[in-house]
């Protein structure tokens, strides 16, 4: 089959969800209402609340959300054939994923712009707010963890990405004294980030840089680890100014770029899958579809993490709340697209079978590095650039968007640790906090194997995690649906069906972490397992009590 | 008019990169802001709370200006009633 096939049926099933299944989800369900006053303007402040264009918000919110993680995610579970992958992408982007983030924005903007976090306190009660921090903590750790080995097994596998991934930092850093100081014009300034970016590009892909093979004996992606983390921490101690901004803000525009010359790559070289549909003989060890999929592929299909950033910030600045449906579905639908580009380049960018299976030797192998390699021959072969340079721009494209989400994420967990800390009744500084979270991270990283032994084995405790925050979410909205006397089910059946399947999958590694004799990650694994059953808990004894209660007309207007 | 409405349109596309620059991080800068205020605060009020400043002769100029925002500030620094006996704002 042609990948050019796949491309357009995906695409034409994602834009069929928008127009139809999120119209729908406005009229029939959410009921948006264009007399709303929405948060932004109730509570205007200029700093928080302030209406905003809803396609500028559209760009933030769907640059927010989408990184590196619906790239890893479809990238790993291609290994069941591009098949499942791919419907589990189309069918949760459109009928999970759109629901979710579309709601959670709904939810925010009907409570005021609340955040999920102060959501979950007010409509499923005090208990479940403590459950919410426990599960964000959970989803930072296993992020920051999770990205440190996928960025250094790609600065490994693909040395020519090593200039500009941290030329990148210098980039960010000129970019942001150029706004700051000089006062430049955005367009010129966009133009000339970007011209730079891609010029480290081509140096960097003449000039591959090898570390040495063991430093105090450590191999290179321990000590890619360290250095990252080293990075990070520095990173999350500057004002946001420096260097955070910038880079923010030279991420989105590379988002948009490098989805843009991925489809016109595939539409030009038009290459064919060369994966099977269903892989009749995955490699030994290879844990079963169901219900690894669905925790393997968060991103990109249904992830919690898109409700954090639809109430956290979007939902206060949505102008109009009939704006909800093309900010909120049209962001999942944005993430989608990225992640069925993952699934092209890692199952038509390889030349036959045997080499992509060569690839795919077990289970968590491919990963990003087959996305990288694969659609680095499906750049080359498109515009006729050599494979190598297309390798290194998906690669930096990979590396820039898990090194941004490593550097707020530290930043927040650093956030955690002192509000943690306060509660205990001791104060804790900014390097001493930073510490802590490093500690955390890199126990996580180097004890999921991250010299290359383990490698991705900790990817779908993340997934599961991630699903987790978005049962939070959807039993938030199916509440609030249900006090309001309309239907339910859209929101309640993604609810249920993911509750299961992260159960489920807990349970299925619970068995090979044992195994394994993986005792770290065993002991995450139950903590994960105990917040799962918990959030299912909370969510039923909210809903039979919603179920109970007398439904609330709403209010117009 | 050609290059006017050209002009325009870069204009606007600068306009709207450069919200699209800001508006997450809006929140971080009103809060630095707020904390070096705060610490301006501290520094011309720092004669009167028993902190020698060398500064004072200057900064006392300021304190009429700064009288209305020490409410505030006395509350965000956890103290629930003014710590000043001749500055009873609540």
């Amino acid at each position: 089959m042609s990948a050019v096939t796949m491309l357009l049926f995906g695409l034409a099933m994602i834009a069929a969800g928008y127009l139809f299944y999120s119209k729908f989800l406005a009229e029939r369900i959410y009921r948006l209402d264009p007399d709303f006053r929405t948060p932004a303007h109730e509570f205007r402040d200029g700093v928080d609340y302030v209406p905003t264009n809803k396609y500028v918000l559209w760009g933030h919110h769907f640059t927010s959300v989408a990184g590196a993680a619906p790239i890893v995610g479809p990238a790993i579970a291609v290994i069941w054939g591009w098949g499942p992958a791919f419907a589990w992408v189309i069918l949760g982007t459109v009928f999970f994923a759109g629901a979710h983030d579309f709601g959670a924005l709904w939810a925010s903007v009907r409570n005021k712009g609340k955040s999920i976090g102060t959501l979950t306190g007010n409509v499923i009660g005090p208990r479940a707010r403590n459950l919410f921090l426990v599960v964000i903590f959970l989803l930072l750790l296993m992020v920051n963890a999770a990205f440190a080995v996928v960025i250094s097994n790609l600065l490994v596998s693909t040395p020519t990405a090593v200039i500009p991934t941290w030329g990148a930092i210098l980039v960010a850093l000129v970019i942001g004294q150029m706004i700051y100081r000089y006062k430049m014009s955005l367009a010129w300034v966009s133009i000339i980030g970007v011209v730079a970016l891609y010029a480290l590009i081509f140096i960097g892909a003449e000039n591959p840089i090898v570390l040495p093979e063991s430093v105090l004996g450590l191999a290179p992606r321990s000590q890619w680890i360290l250095l990252l983390f080293i990075y990070a921490g520095i990173a999350s101690m500057l004002p946001v100014w420096v260097l955070l901004q910038p880079r923010d803000y030279i991420n989105g525009l590379q988002l948009f770029l490098g989805l843009g010359l991925l489809y016109g790559a595939v539409l030009i070289a038009a290459p064919d899958v060369v994966a099977p549909a269903f892989n009749q003989n995955v490699p030994a060890g290879t844990p079963s579809l169901v219900p690894l999929l669905f925790v393997t592929i968060a991103c990109g299909a249904i992830s919690g993490f898109h409700g954090l950033v639809a109430s956290g910030t979007s939902s206060k600045q949505l102008d109009k709340e009939t704006d909800a449906r093309f900010v909120g579905y049209g962001g999942s639908a944005g993430e989608g697209m990225l992640a069925l580009a993952a699934i092209i380049c890692t199952t038509a960018g390889f030349a036959t079978l045997a080499d992509w299976e060569a690839v795919y030797s077990r289970f968590g192998a491919g990963s990003v590095g087959a996305f990288v390699q694969g659609g680095g021959a499906i750049l080359g072969n498109g515009y006729g650039v050599s494979t190598q340079l297309g390798a290194t721009m998906l690669a930096v494209m990979a590396i820039l968007f898990a090194a941004t989400t490593m550097d707020t994420g530290l930043r927040l967990q650093r956030y955690v640790i002192q509000e943690a800390a306060e509660l205990g009744g001791f104060k804790v500084n900014v390097v001493v906090s930073t510490l802590i979270a490093l500690g955390c991270c890199l126990a996580l990283a180097f004890g999921a194997g991250a010299d290359g032994a383990g490698g991705m084995l900790i990817w779908p405790l993340f997934g599961t995690t991630n699903q987790l925050l978005a049962g939070l979410t959807l039993s938030i909205v199916t509440v609030m649906l249900i006090r309001q006397g309309r239907p339910a089910w859209f929101t309640a059946v993604p609810l249920a069906f993911l509750l299961t399947m992260s159960v489920y999958a807990l349970l299925v590694q619970l068995g090979q972490f044992y195994r394994q004799e993986n005792w770290l990650l065993l002991g995450m694994d139950i903590i994960i397992l105990m917040a799962a059953l918990w959030v299912a808990l909370e969510a039923a004894i909210a809903m039979s009590r919603g179920a109970k209660g007398k439904p609330v007309v709403e209010q117009r207007g | 008019m050609g290059e006017d409405r050209r002009d325009g349109l870069f204009k606007q596309l600068s306009a709207g990169l450069r919200e699209y620059y800001v508006s997450p991080y809006r929140r971080s800068f009103a809060r630095l802001q707020r904390d070096e205020e705060d610490l301006f605060m501290l520094l011309v009020f720092a004669e009167t709370l028993g902190v020698p400043n060398p500064a004072s002769w200057y900064t006392m100029e300021m304190m009429p200006v700064l009288y209305e925002q020490f409410h505030d500030w006395h509350r965000r620094m956890g103290m629930e009633h003014s710590p000043l006996d001749h500055l009873r704002c609540c």
